[in-house]
């Protein structure tokens, strides 16, 4: 035990929890719109629906004023039409399209956050499996559908599993960044009241990994919902991406937009959703 | 919370000897220190910058296991983290997802004991932290923060305090603050405190006595007692004798960081000295 134990420094310079990893500047950062403006009054309400109106209304306009066809660029008046109409047509598509998202990312998700936990703490292992990782992450997982569909069929399965593919890697890599911030003076302070190494890291680790687990976790469900609506435009007959192809097919476009507008908003929501619980528990790093 | 025998140390350092198996080698850090510690006193260790102390210190809270040497707490051999052992890291060291309360009472979770609430209560109000529970870390000054940090060092009601600079991070007058409280709070407690720091009129003005490590390997090179009676006014700091108690101390370790290296190098290899 002797041997094992590192100098004591604490230099500000190594404090790596308060002096950066780089990713506070991040795109991705639970703080960015923390420290960003946040909305504060209803006159600023007033401002952002005004400016929305204006540009909507502008584009609608235009659209109008040059006979634009529709098949081209369909006005927004025709595409909320069409959303409002042909709602109840596509609501059990949305309604495919999330099964596979929360099923995908659920798996994804439990095994990129069990992989980095065990990972991190044997950084020998961690160094070799690397490249795979980074292998995974970088790969765009929707390249390998057309062989899950041959293998599974037209199913949900090989949607799920490539959901899963896209997910999991962005999770744990992201992860694994945040419990690789050892604070040697934290674990330090929890030993000294003979803290097992399971008590380590539920009240050391876990929580200080926290922020990075939040952005794996924002990341990996984004990317599973591309890779979900991906995997529904290559095959099989259901879902948000196989209307698009349908749609498009059929050149009806407002309908088409209107599919494109749920899934920003699925988007949007997915990043609230994170962004509320960062708040909620991890703003101490703010 | 004396052992009784006045004769037998508190804290007993014998021969302690401790090697770090670095990358680049092995590093002598403390070459047989041997130190005692009575009950009820405080003991404060200066030196050159990387002689040792903190090594000292976390081989005293058992987090740091000796190469060779021993330990002891009232005459038991140290393996590991001890309950009557309290610790003040640098810097605070608070928990910045945990509001205050929370980190005073993470100790008690870690044990799985119910945390002292009049206790706790008892030294919040010492250290003027009333009404502050539910503040987190970073809404703290840093003076504020070593407060509670020593507030959740004292709520287990260790016998000992070792404390690893507390208060390097403070500005000058935080700091005769912080000083003056940690008087105020043996007073109350008579725990045994041990103190590392890097200003000798912090140690005087604390310590009954001043131990001076010498440049690494780290062993005790002298040893001062301050004979001013308790409670110390920042007074006594303008006095001819602190004077020239800093000055001898200040000199002691100056002669520590020049003195030729090589003529006391012990058999074990150094191979690297870190800056």
């Amino acid at each position: 035990m002797s041997g094992g134990d590192a100098i004591p420094e604490f230099s500000k310079s190594k404090s790596g929890a308060k002096s950066g990893d780089g990713h506070e500047v991040s795109l991705t950062n639970l703080s960015a719109f923390a420290s960003g403006p946040g909305i504060k009054s209803g006159k600023e309400v007033a401002a952002i629906l005004a400016v929305a109106v204006i540009i909507i209304g502008g584009i609608e306009l235009a659209l109008r004023l040059f006979h634009v066809p529709l098949y081209i660029m369909p006005p927004p008046s025709s595409i909320a039409y069409a959303l409002f109409d042909e709602f109840p047509l596509i609501a059990p598509h949305l309604g495919y399209t999330l099964v596979e998202l929360v099923s995908g990312f659920t798996i994804g998700a439990i095994i990129g956050l069990v992989l980095a936990a065990v990972i991190t703490q044997f950084p020998f292992a961690e160094k070799i499996v690397a490249p795979y990782i980074l292998l995974l992450v970088t790969t765009p997982m929707l390249a390998l559908v057309p062989l899950l569909i041959l293998r599974f069929g037209f199913g949900y399965t090989p949607r799920i599993i490539a959901v899963a593919l896209a997910a999991g890697p962005m999770v744990m890599i992201n992860a694994a960044t945040g419990f690789r911030r050892v604070d040697s003076a934290k674990i330090a302070l929890a030993r000294s009241y003979g803290a097992s190494t399971l008590q380590i890291f539920w009240k050391i680790r876990a929580p200080m990994a926290l922020p990075m687990i939040l952005v794996g976790l924002m990341i990996g469900a984004i990317f599973g919902l591309l890779t979900a609506v991906g995997a529904e435009m290559v095959g099989g007959g259901f879902g948000l991406g196989n209307r698009l192809t349908t749609y498009s097919s059929m050149i009806q476009m407002p309908q088409f937009f209107a599919v494109v507008l749920i899934l920003s908003t699925l988007g949007i929501l997915i990043y609230v959703l994170f962004f509320l619980i960062g708040k909620k528990w991890a703003s101490w790093e703010a | 919370m004396n052992t009784g025998d006045a004769k037998k140390p508190k804290l007993g350092v014998q021969a302690a000897t401790k090697i770090y198996h670095t990358a680049s080698g092995d590093l002598l850090a403390l070459d047989r220190c041997s130190l005692d510690v009575s009950a009820n006193e405080i003991v404060s260790i200066v030196g050159p910058s990387g002689c040792g102390k903190t090594t000292l210190l976390w081989s005293m809270s058992g987090l740091h296991s000796l190469t060779s040497g021993e330990i002891r707490l009232d005459g038991k051999a140290i393996t590991g983290p001890h309950p009557d052992i309290g610790i003040v890291f640098q810097e605070a060291n608070l928990l910045p997802w945990r509001n205050l309360d929370a980190n005073i009472r993470f100790p008690f979770e870690i044990k799985g004991e119910k945390p002292d609430r009049a206790w706790i209560a008892h030294l919040l109000n010492r250290v003027g932290l009333d009404g502050f529970g539910g503040k987190f870390p970073r809404e703290l000054s840093g003076g504020m923060q070593q407060r509670a940090a020593i507030v959740r060092a004292l709520a287990l009601k260790p016998s000992v305090l070792l404390m690893d600079e507390p208060f390097g991070a403070l500005d000058s007058f935080t700091r005769e603050e912080m000083n003056r409280l940690v008087e105020e709070i043996w007073l109350d407690t008579k725990t045994t405190i041990v103190f590392i720091t890097h200003s000798i009129e912090e140690a005087i003005f604390l310590s009954d006595r001043v131990v001076v490590l010498s440049a690494r390997p780290g062993r005790v090179a002298k040893e001062y007692r301050v004979p001013f009676a308790r409670p110390r006014s920042l007074e006594i700091m303008a006095t001819k004798e602190v004077f020239d108690l800093t000055n001898r101390i200040k000199m002691d370790i100056v002669g520590e960081r020049t003195r030729p290296k090589a003529a006391e190098r012990p058999s074990a290899e150094i191979v690297r000295i870190r800056p």
